[in-house]
């Protein structure tokens, strides 16, 4: 499997790409899904985020996603303070951000194609100009064949890969996957976290939340783990 | 590959997750009703117009005739007099016969003879300079006539105030057609963005802004509204051309006159319609957008 991203071109930011202090978040007043939570991720670094069902990692993505907001701490992505960032500033952080999402969050009216270049369009791409990228990411992720499809009518081990392929196809600088593996078969799980450690090495940081803690040690990563909204481990 | 170059890129939003057909004949028929609001306002500002020019273009004298004089004689003293006033193209005594036939419709023949008719001078003004009721009364009077002067400025008053009247209901009638267009579409725009949250809130994911994914649905009805705009402009185009193909100059009724510029001006219907939609659609989209967040 080669990796060929544009993101080969673009050189590494010299700060932290993730840094949250003293987070707190809750749902609730009385259910706090995230406490006190310090967290530093280095540009170009890897971690996996471990931990039981309702630890509080899809609470953490989502506020490295900018979908929740913290209310305690401070949040900085890619040096900048996104704690309070204004929803105007919101795109700027995410097409800086390849999100692979649990329900994978395709668009079943879109092509397989399509939805792959959709980060692209959205950032104000041509078609003359990604059609070879996407062609491409989707030959990588063995859904070359596929182009022309609907989402609904790909398998779930396809819709992953779909859902990977079309957070990494603009060259992200973070990438954060949400149990990425979770619908794939053993072998297609090492693939993509082959894929992931590719991407890393070419600069981008990655961070995988992840049930599989024997895939997270397999992996080489730095391993964090969450427990009742809690941090610990490298990194934390 | 190749293919894919040259292709068209599919929207971003699913289709008619909004009402889209149900939209679109309301706008069409919102649109015909505006074209043809607008075609009445403009006949009937032509016609008024035309019966005020007519009125400004005449006066009517009515003459007493002085002790020892007859009627007939006044009158024709009168329209000597009222000839020779700067801005009078013609002045002509009303015979008793003339003046019989105005009135036989409503009088019948039986008491005409014996009825004492006014005795009339009809004057037709210059079209250029005409001539002021005042200036006429001075003539009269000068010329030791004893006559009043009806320039007809009442009714003329009257005619134009009903055009204004009748412009005024139709750009109302405008304005509310083009307010309900843009509710249509608010709502429209409303219902779709609730059926498609998750649809936003991935392109919102990947990067999309307020403004793009408020253009998306801009742009969708807008598209909507162009076309179903187009439809009843040209079903009104379409009644308008055959009312005046069959009805000639004076259309159907004299009080409201065609002509076949008129089909030319509801062509910017479909223009209009569109931005009515597009303004409603931005706002709509983008401050629900902000009301999410």
């Amino acid at each position: 499997m080669s990796v060929q991203p544009r993101r080969a071109t673009r050189s590494a930011p010299a700060t932290d790409t993730v840094r949250l202090s003293g987070v707190g978040f809750g749902y609730a007043a009385t259910h706090r899904a995230l406490r006190n939570v310090n967290l530093t991720l280095p540009s170009g670094s890897f971690h996996f985020l471990t931990g039981p069902s309702g630890a509080g990692k899809s609470t953490l993505l989502k506020l490295l996603t900018l979908q929740e907001r913290p209310d305690a701490g401070t949040l900085h992505l890619f040096g900048e303070d996104a704690t309070m960032a204004p929803r105007r500033a919101l795109p700027d952080f995410r097409r800086r951000t390849g999100v692979v999402f649990q329900d994978f969050r395709l668009l079943d009216h879109l092509s397989v194609f399509d939805n792959v270049a959709l980060p692209l369009r959205l950032a104000g791409g041509k078609q003359i100009d990604y059609a070879a990228d996407v062609e491409e990411m989707l030959d990588w992720v063995g859904l070359g064949d596929r182009t022309e499809d609907r989402p609904p009518s790909l398998s779930g081990g396809e819709k992953q890969r779909l859902a990977i392929a079309r957070a990494v196809v603009a060259g992200p600088d973070l990438i954060l996957a949400d149990e990425p593996t979770g619908s794939v078969d053993a072998k297609m799980g090492e693939r993509l976290l082959k894929l992931f450690q590719s991407l890393n090495r070419l600069g981008a940081t990655v961070l995988i939340a992840s049930h599989d803690e024997a895939l997270a040690e397999r992996s080489g990563a730095t391993v964090l783990r969450l427990e009742g909204g809690r941090l610990h481990g490298g990194g934390a | 590959m190749i293919l894919r170059l040259f292709s068209r890129r599919a929207s971003m939003l699913p289709r008619d997750a909004g009402g889209e057909r149900w939209l679109a004949a309301l706008i069409a028929v919102l649109c015909f009703l505006a074209c043809l609001s607008a075609v009445g306002a403009v006949a009937a500002d032509r016609a008024a117009h035309g019966w005020a020019r007519q009125l400004r273009s005449e006066a009517t004298v009515q003459v007493r005739p002085r002790v020892g004089e007859t009627g007939a004689e006044a009158a024709a003293r009168a329209a000597e007099t009222l000839a020779g006033v700067p801005g009078v193209a013609e002045a002509e005594a009303m015979d008793r016969k003339t003046a019989e036939a105005l009135l036989r419709p409503w009088l019948g023949d039986a008491v005409l003879p014996d009825l004492p008719i006014p005795h009339l001078v009809t004057v037709r003004l210059d079209k250029a300079g005409p001539a002021s009721a005042v200036s006429l009364s001075r003539a009269l009077a000068s010329a030791g006539l004893d006559a009043t002067v009806d320039d007809h400025s009442l009714w003329r008053g009257e005619v134009e105030r009903s055009a204004a009247l009748i412009t005024v209901l139709a750009l109302a009638a405008f304005l509310l057609t083009a307010g309900a267009a843009g509710a249509a579409v608010a709502y429209a725009t409303r219902a779709g963005m609730a059926a498609q949250t998750g649809v936003i809130e991935t392109l919102s994911l990947n990067g999309a802004s307020d403004s793009a994914i408020a253009g998306l649905y801009q742009l969708r009805y807008g598209l909507v509204a162009a076309v179903a705009g187009g439809v009843g402009a040209a079903v009104a185009m379409a009644l308008v051309a055959g009312l005046r193909f069959l009805g000639g100059a004076e259309g159907v009724t004299p009080a409201l006159p065609l002509m076949w510029s008129d089909v030319l001006i509801l062509s910017p219907c479909p223009l209009l319609a569109a931005t009515v939609a597009l303004a409603a659609a931005r706002f709509t989209a983008l401050a629900r957008l902000k009301g999410r967040h």
